[in-house]
């Protein structure tokens, strides 16, 4: 059995992270994802699970990695500028192997930039914000009843990886409200134990070490630094830093294939659309209203580790087209992997591309 | 053991003093977290032998926060130095003492940034020279312990790495006390501090330490009575002890 409820996007995400079992939120408001964090202030208590509105977003996500190593399922929702000042303990959170959730509901940037109005100005920042060598996962809903099961699908991954993942939604989603399938449970993964023997960051063949929760006597030391596998500080030493960093990445990038989320239609096209987020709805619009123009689309619901084997599946593309909420940072990535042209189709300040924009962008190309 | 602390240094001081005070309260290992931020001072967790967290510059409150309000049943302990909890990390100093959560922090404070080579902090001493104050510091001092009074902290108390038996009875005191308690150790820093303000020995910093302190409430009676304490001097002691209302207390 299901339920259907008509909600909000940010709601929607509220409620995913209840089914997945996110048992502590810290949070700072900004809009436009306070709903967020309004809901779960609502919702945690009465679950008997926490809710605290932290005094900015360096103390949320603080505090979710702390509550994080006694074994809690956390979650912070914010926007562009209090993701920016949570960048460094993203970091600490990547080195340290912590499982949080982050969910970022893009507005137009930079700076204070518009607060209401929709944007997905942080893709990049989201990949590469945080200072060194690293390696995230990052969720790009295009519906609200994506945004719930991403949502969900996130604690899952950040479980499974040991590492900070991302909902990279933007106003749009977050504020659009939509019918939603609520199931009664969703599928939820839990943080493997430390095997008996291993040193508390000593990872097996799948490069992640088990989670040696707090209390429960493994005397575990956490640490920032570049740490051996006992966890202690060993800053110095050409190969445990590259040991470990290389790890850190590539317990992620190597399952690039397993993590990759997508939609592809009509592959046999020459004209591609590679879209995430709001875009992706327009692009469906199109291949409905115009079946005449051919269209193939990609959409992605995971942008990071970036999917590129997608791109051969196109085999006569002719051209990629991005429409982004930005001034074409996909788009960039996308160029990294095809001799395909790319065709970015950068728009911003706030408002949606619009099915016209993307035919005109297509018959240039007829 | 090998650790990274100078000769002379008084963080194991403070150490020790902690580690006695947690022996006296009789917790268990498995229950006792300690939880750090950056400096000399907030390496201390790596050497006790808990659960710990070492986590990023002027943090450590506020991971300390999300610790023990996931896990009441927790006895959080936090050790930091000076810059970091009153320069980058005063915020989050202020809230955690206005929660008045649950945990015991116990700052060393040098009165100087040790682990960066000896720039100046939010307390070093006015005229004290740094590496960022050539010419004498001349910014005011915080003076933690009155900060921490002012936000709301229910334990605060200061002493220093001559009074060892102060120290620890203020930390335990701290401990048994719920909601936040605040203990200031003032500490020797010879490297960093004392080689560039005539102290170069550990023990001319404890004899500075041992010969310009005043009890706080032999402070308060002397300026009752109009008389000036120098100003060189500072105030130890019990700073507070009271009973507002906490967050993050074990269910029991
Ligand atoms: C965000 C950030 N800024 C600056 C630093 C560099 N840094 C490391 S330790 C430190 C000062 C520590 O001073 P204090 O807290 O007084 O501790 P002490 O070393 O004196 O014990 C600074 C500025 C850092 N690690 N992170
Ligand atoms: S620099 Fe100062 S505070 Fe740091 S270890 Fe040396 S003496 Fe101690």
């Amino acid at each position: 059995m299901s339920r259907i409820e008509f909600m909000q996007g940010n709601i929607a995400c509220a409620e995913g992270a209840l089914a997945a079992g996110c048992t502590f939120f810290g949070g700072y408001p900004i809009t436009p994802s306070t709903e967020v964090a309004e809901h779960m202030a609502k919702e945690m208590p009465g679950l008997g699970r926490t809710f605290i509105q932290m005094e900015d977003e360096i103390a949320s996500i603080s505090s979710l990695i702390g509550a994080s190593w006694t074994g809690a399922k956390t979650m912070t929702a914010t926007s562009g500028p209090g993701f920016s000042l949570m960048m460094e303990n993203i970091g600490y959170a990547v080195m340290t192997e912590t499982p949080l959730v982050i969910v970022n509901i893009q507005r137009g940037g930079p700076s204070t930039g518009q607060p209401t109005m929709s944007a997905q100005g942080d893709m990049m920042q989201c990949r590469f914000g945080s200072h060194g060598d690293f390696s995230i996962i990052a969720l790009t809903p295009s519906t609200v009843q994506e945004m719930y099961e991403l949502t969900v699908k996130a604690f899952n991954l950040s479980e499974r990886f040991r590492c900070p993942v991302f909902v990279m939604s933007d106003e749009t989603i977050g504020h659009m409200r939509e019918r939603v399938i609520i199931p009664d449970s969703v599928e939820t993964e839990y943080r493997k134990p430390p095997e008996i023997g291993k040193l508390p960051f000593e990872a097996d063949s799948t490069l992640i070490p088990g989670f040696p929760v707090f209390g429960q006597g493994h005397r575990v030391h956490v640490t920032g630094l570049t740490h051996n596998e006992k966890g202690y500080p060993d800053t110095n030493d050409h190969e445990t830093h590259e040991k470990l960093v290389k790890r850190l990445v590539w317990k992620v990038e190597s399952k690039r294939h397993e993590i990759a989320d997508y939609d592809i239609e009509n592959t046999s096209s020459e004209i591609v659309f590679l879209t995430y987020g709001p875009a992706t709805r327009t692009v469906r619009q199109i291949i409905k209203d115009r079946p005449d123009l051919n269209i193939g689309h990609i959409n992605l619901r995971i942008v990071w580790p970036f999917p590129e084997e997608v791109l051969s599946k196109f085999k006569s593309a002719k051209v990629f087209i991005i429409p982004e909420m930005n001034l074409g940072q996909i788009a960039r990535e996308v160029g990294r992997h095809t001799n395909v042209p790319i065709h970015s189709l950068p728009k911003i300040g706030g408002e949606m591309h619009n099915p016209k924009e993307l035919i005109h962008a297509v018959e240039e190309y007829l | 053991m090998p650790h990274i602390f100078c000769t002379g240094c008084g963080n194991g001081t403070v150490i020790n003093c902690t580690l006695n005070a947690v022996v006296e309260m009789g917790w268990e290992i498995d229950d006792t977290i300690f939880i750090s931020g950056i400096g000399c001072s907030s390496r201390a967790p790596g050497y006790v032998a808990t659960d710990s967290l070492h986590t990023t510059h002027g943090r450590a409150l506020a991971f300390a926060t999300g610790v023990k309000m996931a896990k009441p049943d927790f006895n959080v302990v936090v050790f930091t130095g000076d810059g970091d909890l009153s320069a980058i990390g005063g915020n989050h100093f202020i809230h955690a003492c206005r929660r008045n959560i649950d945990i015991t922090v116990v700052c060393m404070n040098n009165m100087i940034y040790g682990m960066t080579g000896g720039q100046g902090s939010p307390c070093t001493p006015s005229g004290a020279f740094s590496t960022t104050t050539p010419y004498g510091a001349s910014e005011p001092v915080f003076d933690l312990a009155e900060l921490a009074v002012a936000a709301g902290a229910n334990y605060v108390a200061r002493w220093t790495t001559y009074h060892v038996k102060e120290l620890t009875k203020a930390i335990k005191a701290g401990m048994e006390t719920p909601g936040l308690s605040f203990i200031e150790s003032v500490t020797q820093c010879p490297t960093s501090f004392g080689r560039r303000n005539k102290q170069r020995q550990p023990s001319d910093m404890i004899d500075h330490m041992k010969t310009h302190t005043i009890l706080l409430s032999k402070k308060k009676r002397l300026e009752e009575a109009g008389q000036k304490v120098p100003d060189d001097y500072f105030a130890v002691g019990e700073f507070a002890r009271r009973n507002r209302p906490v967050m993050g207390v074990k269910n029991k």
